[in-house]
């Protein structure tokens, strides 16, 4: 409220001091400036979002960021040979990026493997030399007024532009790394704008690992899927254990489309997992998965808002969590079916299985309806593992441990199936596998 | 199917039309001066010849509302209240002693003859045949006219059981010692915004205390009835059900059509100790406005049980269908280990009512079990929601709970929400919950009609079907009448 006279917090001045000394050095021109400048005001009138926020009612960022860590700079040469053993996913035949520290490091990334209809700017570059395709950034973050979306877009120094051509299929997915490789604190605001065209399919990884510092990452992708375009996303979050981490995908998806998420949370000590999906065009189909396994005191949040602007679309959304010691699970998932948006099928589910006595998991799925002829529905459940399933594997003589992990598995493997691509369906089920033997 | 413009128009016809209740009762009424400052809640306390700890009790509340901001969280939108506008008392001008019900002005009995209540024990009990064909329950009823109790009946009866029924203005000088002790400690003065007001000016409402190992012997039931322009109404109602016992409560709710809006700000607190059970049910039927949204009332209403003993029972059961803007959580905390809570709601919009309702199940004790069952119907150019907590305690092991809450759409002007939180903080806590939205079948309707009703009575058919559950834990007398309403809201906005 606008009487209330806001005190500002460490972190909060520490980004505002950020800004103002970034501001200059900051890349691109007027436009650029002039959406930066817009978005910081948004966050200096809101301040970082606390529990008053119905939106971060169970993510107090104001208490969770203690304080506002330098801007990461560029990294240098024994930053980018020491990084070059970090390769998640190398399994995978991909096209592969990487983002040190934030910026795109060309020695790490493959740009000439590009396909056919498949164009891959860095960012940093696009900006500073005036690139036309620089339009694009910022186009759906405009719509959207999550203070930490803005924070993004104010900071923004680096990340990747890339162009799907009107009816390309790209085979090999693209893997985009999000490493943190330095050993003291700093925070990254990478941007990645995938602009999908008519009838196109791409399939687009990321994957975020780092450091044991506790550095910030506040990332964001926007998504644009014209129609008939078939979308594979992939997020895996396996941060460092002190790591404070903010993502958001804004995805806006015309008619006839396919869109398929998968979020996959194991590391950080603070997650924010944000997903804005809007469905802006008839009988598209959309599947929003995601798992996340935790344990000591990780925090993770998934946050969730499926906006069916027009009718005839279909989406189903699934979350799995795995809580063990003190760690806590938040989801909060809402369906907004628009006026007018008849025939919109919706569905959404929250499961969370509790390890220990003081793991914590806090669901909210949200249904705002303003159509009648409509099907929407939502469950939730929150509990323990069952004891009669327990009982019968343990009948056959597996022991406790293992028929927990076994159950653990199943559980994970309900969400995670929802993954199209073969390869790292396995990889992931074979993270699960690592997490649970490392809990024994 | 989207909705014909036959259909828009019956919606919008309705409201004023079928609103029955919404008669003037032409009295002549003593009135606290306008506004709200201290000298109007001791001018109520005086009024009500309280001892000097209530009034007390209530300036400390009013200091304390003044540094409270209004909640806005709820999906409700409205003008911003001018507290200052309102009467906060107001009673019907009486002679100074009231011997027998004789001596109750002819109107008011007049009032509740119209709305159906019976407040003559003698007809009751003789089983007198009304006009119409139908005999008076046999239900003890407190009646509340704006700002007073004017008739509480079967009082001599009750106390022979035992059970202590009168209104709380009365039971603040004949039993201190009860109210002292268990006033407020459910709701505490400082809970929010709308409770806090009701405990600085607090008028009317009923006092219940059932004796340990008591079954009360006939339902208690409260009728409220707001007639005075620009009054508030603040209920109070204080239900004790002290060890083994068991009480079934009622309450209902009717105002007039006025086109300035009024203010209800009630509290309720249910204290269940060791295996008792507190049923209260209540039918809300405040005047909802007119089709354009102009006048109705503003429910806005903190309800909440106590089961404080072990294997204690409280349940809540509601029909909500009047009010303009209806804010109102009824809510259960279960501190007793094995206590269960329960929380049955039907809640119809119609018109431009807006409708932000659900429940709190806050479970504290061990093997604390609750159930939640909620059918939300939005007509017209409504908006209803249902908002609820479900939380278990770290030391809440064993806590179960099953949420289901449906929402029916009928016309596509209106919106149907959800928003339920649930919080699992203990592993051996299991929750469920499912809700769904979804319009009435053009199947099932056609197979009605087909079998030769007409649209209106399919609907309120299949509506009836939907709301089952819920009617099924309403006593008797209560489901027949809310079967009613459901029709009588619904009609005409057949989608």
């Amino acid at each position: 409220m606008a009487e209330l006279t806001v005190v500002k917090t460490e972190a909060e001045k520490g980004l505002a001091d950020a800004f103002a000394a970034a501001k200059p050095k900051l890349p691109g021109g007027g436009p650029v400036a002039a959406m930066r400048e817009a978005a910081f005001r948004q966050f200096q009138a809101c301040g970082l979002p606390n529990r008053r926020v119905e939106e971060y009612k169970y993510t107090d960022l104001r208490a969770l960021m203690r304080d506002a860590k330098p801007l990461a700079a560029p990294p240098s040469k024994a930053a980018i040979e020491a990084a070059r053993d970090r390769k998640p996913f190398d399994e995978l035949d991909a096209i592969t990026l990487t983002l040190l520290n934030g910026s795109f490091v060309p020695e790490l990334s493959d740009l000439s493997a590009t396909a056919a209809g498949l164009t891959i700017v860095p960012l940093s570059g696009a900006l500073a030399e005036g690139n036309a395709l620089v339009a694009k950034v910022g186009r759906l973050a405009a719509g959207n007024d999550d203070v930490m979306v803005a924070l993004n877009t104010a900071f923004l120094n680096d990340g990747l532009i890339v162009e799907v051509a009107d009816g390309a299929a790209i085979d090999r997915p693209i893997l985009v790394r999000h490493v943190f490789g330095d050993a003291s604190a700093a925070a990254t605001f990478a941007r990645l704008v995938l602009t999908v065209g008519k009838g196109a399919r791409v399939h687009l990884i990321e994957t975020f690992c780092g450091s044991d510092a506790d550095y910030q990452v506040n990332a964001a992708l926007e998504l644009a899927i014209a129609d008939g375009a078939h979308v594979d996303h992939v997020k895996v979050i396996e941060d460092g254990g002190m790591s404070l981490h903010v993502s958001s995908l804004l995805a806006d998806i015309g008619a006839h489309a396919r869109f398929n998420d998968f979020t996959f949370i194991t590391g950080g000590a603070a997650v924010r997992n944000q997903l804005f999906v809007r469905f802006g065009g008839e009988e598209t189909v959309a599947r929003i998965h995601g798992a996340s396994m935790l344990k000591a005191r990780q925090h993770a949040d998934t946050t969730l808002v499926a906006d069916h602007a027009v009718g005839h679309c279909q989406s189903r959304e699934l979350f799995k969590s795995v809580l063990d010691g003190e760690s806590r699970g938040v989801f909060q998932g809402k369906i907004i079916v628009q006026p007018n948006a008849q025939k919109t099928d919706g569905k959404m589910a929250a499961h969370a299985l509790l390890l220990s006595e003081a793991a914590e998991a806090d669901a909210k799925p949200e249904l705002e309806i303003f159509a009648d002829d409509v099907v929407c529905g939502h469950g939730a459940t929150a509990g323990a593992l069952d004891e009669d399933l327990l009982f019968y594997l343990r009948a056959r003589g597996i022991p406790p441990k293992e028929a927990e992990a076994l159950l653990i598995q199943a559980f994970i493997g309900e969400a995670v199936e929802g993954i199209e691509h073969a390869g790292l369906r396995e990889l992931l089920m074979e993270s699960a596998a690592r997490w649970l033997a490392a809990r024994s | 199917m989207p909705a014909v413009q036959e259909t828009v128009d019956q919606v919008r016809r309705i409201d004023v039309d079928q609103y029955k209740y919404g008669f003037e009762t032409k009295i002549e009424s003593e009135k606290a001066p306008k506004g709200l400052s201290e000298d109007i809640v001791r001018f109520i306390s005086s009024k009500k010849d309280e001892p000097a700890w209530m009034l007390e009790w209530r300036l400390e509340a009013y200091r304390r509302w003044l540094t409270m901001r209004e909640p806005t969280w709820a999906r409700v939108d409205y003008p911003k209240i001018d507290y200052q506008d309102y009467y906060y008392y107001s009673a019907p001008k009486r002679k100074p002693t009231l011997k027998s019900l004789d001596e109750v002005d002819p109107e008011i009995l007049e009032t509740y003859k119209k709305l159906g209540i019976p407040l003559r024990e003698q007809e009751i009990l003789a089983g007198v045949v009304r006009e119409d064909g139908s005999t008076p329950s046999r239900v003890a009823v407190d009646a509340v006219f704006d700002s007073v109790s004017v008739a509480t009946t079967f009082k001599e009866e009750l106390k022979k059981a035992g059970v202590i029924f009168m209104p709380i203005s009365e039971a603040i000088r004949e039993h201190p010692d009860l109210v002292k002790k268990y006033l407020g400690s459910v709701v505490p003065v400082t809970d929010n915004f709308f409770a806090t007001l009701n405990s600085a000016v607090f008028s009317d409402g009923s006092f219940v205390y059932v004796p340990p190992g008591v079954r009360c012997p006939m339902e208690l039931s409260t009728y409220f009835r707001i007639n005075e322009r620009n009054t508030g109404q603040f209920e109070r109602t204080l239900i004790i059900a002290d060890k083994g016992s068991y009480v079934s409560y009622l309450e209902g709710c009717t105002a007039p059509m006025r086109d300035e809006n009024q203010l209800h700000a009630a509290v309720v607190e249910l204290i269940a100790h060791d295996d008792a059970e507190i049923k209260y049910s209540t039918v809300q039927n405040w005047y909802p406005g007119d089709a354009e949204g102009k006048g109705g009332i503003y429910n806005f209403v903190t309800k909440r049980g106590d089961c404080r003993g072990a294997r204690s029972k409280i349940s809540w059961t509601q029909v909500e269908t009047g009010s303009a803007i209806t804010w109102k959580y009824p809510s259960c905390i279960l501190r007793g280990d094995n206590s269960r809570g329960e929380f049955y709601s039907i809640a119809i919009s119609n018109g431009r009512q807006q409708v932000d309702s659900g429940t709190k199940m806050i479970h504290l004790g061990k093997n604390t079990t609750s159930r939640i069952i909620s059918k939300g119907i939005a007509a017209g150019r409504s908006q209803n929601t249902y908002r609820g907590l479900v939380t278990a305690h770290r030391k809440a092991s064993g806590a179960r709970n099953f949420t289901n809450c449906d929402s029916l759409l009928v016309g596509d002007k209106c919106g149907a929400h959800t928003v339920p939180y649930l919080e699992a903080k203990n592993s051996s806590a299991v929750f469920e919950h499912e809700a769904t939205t979804s319009k009435i079948s053009e199947e099932m309707l056609f197979y009605c009609r087909q079998r030769g009703l007409s649209a209106e009575e399919a609907t309120a058919l299949v509506v009836n079907g939907f709301v089952r559950d819920v009617l099924q834990q309403l006593p008797m007398e209560f489901a027949v009448e809310a079967q009613k309403l459901i029709s009588i809201s619904l009609e005409g906005s057949v989608g």
